[in-house]
């Protein structure tokens, strides 16, 4: 394609994504850089039915002044970044110099929301995506292979979980591992442990999180897989057939390497996909053994009466560098395998 | 014909207009949408509201337990979403924090004639809201279970565990303690109730510096994980209504949660043998201390600053209207504490009133106390969870406060 017939094709997605992504990215890092301007305090007498008391309130002409001359806030650089609640500099530094020993220190970091977040997510993404593919790929296979008139229903079941919005269907799950839920009761019975309950220990909702997300995200394997079987050139299989290979032999050999980019391709939205993970946390109210940096977006959003906009836009900041950083092999390596066939 | 279709629509048009003017607390133009939480009592306050309001005017309303969190985006958009927001003792910060809301002495004067005094809060001076109800968290109890066990009615915390023990070592219940711990606002809230109860300040005198990290806080916590004991051990993610449909089902004897859930505990829906059988008592004390261990509320209404004043008019006189009116509140008299005039109370008030009368908090309104209330509300499940000791989960909320707070800009 010549570039510039290149240009005018891309140009409208390029603009909507400069338009749409691009520049609120740029105001969320200018808005992580700032923080609220000093609250004025003034002392009042309040009454209400429970009688008179002197208390504080701000002072909202003097505070908003303030917020006339300087309506971004106070500059803070990357103060936000340094703080607790994210990156914690001051904190591991501390850490590092009074921990006596790895375990501890490894205990002290863990315990700081950002790296309690951090080690959910990273779980959750390296859990996730590998049966994910997997998965997909043995119900593309299997659905491939059944007979024309069945295909219709079995791929139309394989995508509901896909349809079906996340927080229902976390919610529909959730409901069944209450305690007195079909699934949370079997448990107990099985176990035999009247006290069992899935969402009381940390690690058992990890688990039922995890589960969740590879029942939820299988079925986006399986449709880009299904799709790629379609596209297996039949003349090495029939060659492969003629000189007696099995199925499992014309599988490894054929169409798994046929398949390997769209692999690749799977690896990247999953990856990307999960490391934003947030609805199954809402809807399994996993907030509290939980943490994913998508819920502390929200946490800063919608948690706290007001916006925190700077600590909301640092932890933005510093999700997207942590996608950055976790595709980086896979791009490395779709580039070089990209140079290597010219 | 024409002329015979032409009389018909005039018809229709003068009955509907005929209608239209026969709103009894009389506003006549303007939109009212209101913002509030969502529990029975207040549907019950809104119903009133709404015929209050008349048909003259657009009138909506929107319940959702997540008004705190959406009230100050709501309010601070000019013209501003709604125009009145339900409010209580612990929302209002927030909103005035940031002047969202306007003083209402002009309207009261005008329209307020039928308010009792004590409905009036004033902050400075200057009225901004109207209560019309006071609620507290308290003491639930099974009559026949703690009879049948030879248990009296506790009135201390240490008694609730002591009871709650027995009750599930007796084989009854598994579980029979209920409260609302789940990770988040209600969470928080519980250790409010108990660290005010032992007698605790959240802030250093003077300052926004936090306070919890002290014997106190660790007493408060470890009361907690005892409850947490005999409670659901999903108890992180029960809210009150989840608490409420425990006690429904009959899984619980002895809960601590919302006078206000009277309106729906007492009804007569679920079961009606829990019903007969569910008795109210005060909150208890804790730690030896004299004064319940939970906080008092008001809640009450408020005018946006951004809505016009004709919306706010219109909003006011139909919310005031409900907010005095007497038959409202002795035809509910066990909804709740009406503090409307001419209440006559009902069987349901005496805990909120036993609470006051023995000196318990009402909730703090220092304007940095919500940032406070979101720290509690995320760094204390580990502890509960007996992964972290009392002290450290302590200093991770004083840590993560201040972290909020600098950004907020109050330290």
């Amino acid at each position: 394609m010549p570039h510039k017939t290149f240009f005018w094709f891309f140009f409208p997605t390029g603009l909507a994504m400069i338009l749409f992504i691009g520049l609120p990215i740029v105001s969320s890092f200018f808005q992580s850089l700032h923080i609220e301007n000093q609250q004025i305090l003034m002392e009042v007498e309040n009454c209400d039915p429970f009688g008179c008391t002197t208390n504080v309130r701000v002072d909202v002409e003097a505070t908003e002044k303030l917020k006339e001359q300087n309506p971004l806030g106070r500059f803070n650089g990357f103060g936000t970044y340094a703080d607790r609640n994210h990156l914690a500099f001051d904190e591991i530094g501390e850490a590092w110099n009074t921990s006596s020993s790895t375990s501890e220190f490894k205990d002290i970091v863990l315990n700081l929301p950002f790296y309690k977040a951090m080690l959910f997510t990273l779980t959750f993404c390296f859990a996730v995506t590998p049966p994910v593919i997997i998965l997909g790929f043995i119900v593309a296979l299997s659905i491939n292979t059944l007979a024309k008139s069945l295909k219709g229903l079995a791929i139309f079941g394989s995508i509901l979980p896909m349809i079906v919005t996340p927080l229902i269907g976390s919610l529909v799950l959730f409901w069944m591992i209450d305690s007195q839920g079909i699934i949370g009761a079997t448990i107990k019975i099985l176990f035999n442990d009247p006290n069992l309950s899935l969402k009381s220990s940390s690690t058992l909702t990890w688990i039922t999180l995890i589960i969740y997300g590879i029942w939820h995200n299988t079925p986006f394997a399986f449709i880009v897989f299904y799709a790629a079987l379609q596209t297996v050139p039949q003349d090495p299989i029939e060659a492969a057939l003629i000189d007696g290979a099995s199925r499992f032999q014309r599988v490894r050999y054929i169409v798994i390497p046929h398949l390997y980019p769209v692999a690749t391709f799977i690896m990247l939205i999953c990856l990307m996909d999960n490391f934003r993970v947030f609805e199954p946390i809402i809807g399994f109210s996993a907030e509290g053994v939980a943490q994913s940096l998508s819920w502390m977006i929200y946490q800063d959003l919608r948690n706290e009466n007001k916006m925190l906009f700077g600590s909301a836009g640092a932890t933005s900041m510093l999700t997207i560098i942590g996608i950055a950083i976790l595709l980086t092999p896979v791009l490395l390596r779709t580039w070089r395998e990209f140079r290597t066939e010219r | 014909m024409k002329k015979l279709i032409i009389a018909l629509l005039l018809s229709f048009m003068t009955s509907g207009a005929y209608a239209g003017s026969h709103s009894p607390c009389g506003p006549t133009e303007g939109s009212i949408n209101i913002l509030a939480n969502e529990f029975n009592t207040y549907r019950i306050f809104m119903d009133e509201v709404k015929s209050c309001a008349g048909s003259e005017v657009d009138f909506s309303v929107t319940h959702s337990v997540d008004h705190n969190k959406l009230q100050v985006a709501a309010l601070s958009a000019n013209p501003s979403e709604f125009s009145a927001k339900l409010v209580t003792n612990g929302s209002i910060t927030p909103l005035m924090n940031d002047g969202l809301l306007r003083p209402l002495d002009d309207l009261v004067a005008k329209y307020g004639v039928n308010l009792n005094d004590n409905q009036k809060i004033t902050i400075d001076g200057k009225i901004y809201a109207v209560a019309f109800m006071a609620n507290a968290q308290h003491l639930w109890y099974r009559e026949s279970i703690l009879n049948e066990l030879g248990i009296a009615v506790p009135s201390t915390y240490e008694e609730v565990i002591a009871a709650a023990q027995k009750i599930k070592d007796s084989g009854k219940m598994a579980n029979p303690y209920g409260g609302a711990f789940k990770s988040g606002w209600n969470l928080a809230q519980e250790f409010v109730n108990m660290y005010l109860g032992h007698g605790g300040e959240f802030f250093k005198s003077g300052s926004a510096q936090p306070n919890v990290n002290n014997e106190n806080g660790v007493a408060a916590l470890n009361v907690m994980k005892k409850l947490t004991e005999v409670s659901n051990p999903d108890f992180l993610t029960q809210d009150t209504n989840a608490v409420k449909e425990e006690w429904e089902s009959g899984n619980l004897a002895l809960m601590h949660v919302w006078n206000s859930g009277a309106s729906s505990l007492l009804d007569d829906e679920g079961d009606q043998a829990v019903r007969a059988d569910t008795r109210l008592a005060p909150s208890p004390s804790v730690g030896g201390g004299s004064m319940p261990a939970t906080t008092l509320w008001w809640d009450g209404i408020a005018i946006a600053t951004n809505t016009s004043d004709e919306n706010a008019e219109a909003s006011f006189r139909a919310l005031v209207g409900a907010a005095s009116s007497s038959e409202l509140a002795n035809s509910n008299a066990d909804a709740t504490v009406w503090l409307i005039k001419d209440y006559k109370g009902g069987n349901t008030a005496g805990p909120v009133v036993d609470a006051a009368s023995r000196g318990a908090s009402p909730y703090p309104s220092f304007p940095h106390m919500s940032l406070m209330h979101g720290a509690l509300s995320t760094e204390l499940v580990e502890f509960l969870q007996g992964n972290e000791s009392a002290e450290k989960a302590l200093a991770d909320v004083e840590a993560a406060y201040i972290a909020k707070a600098t950004e907020q800009g109050f330290l």
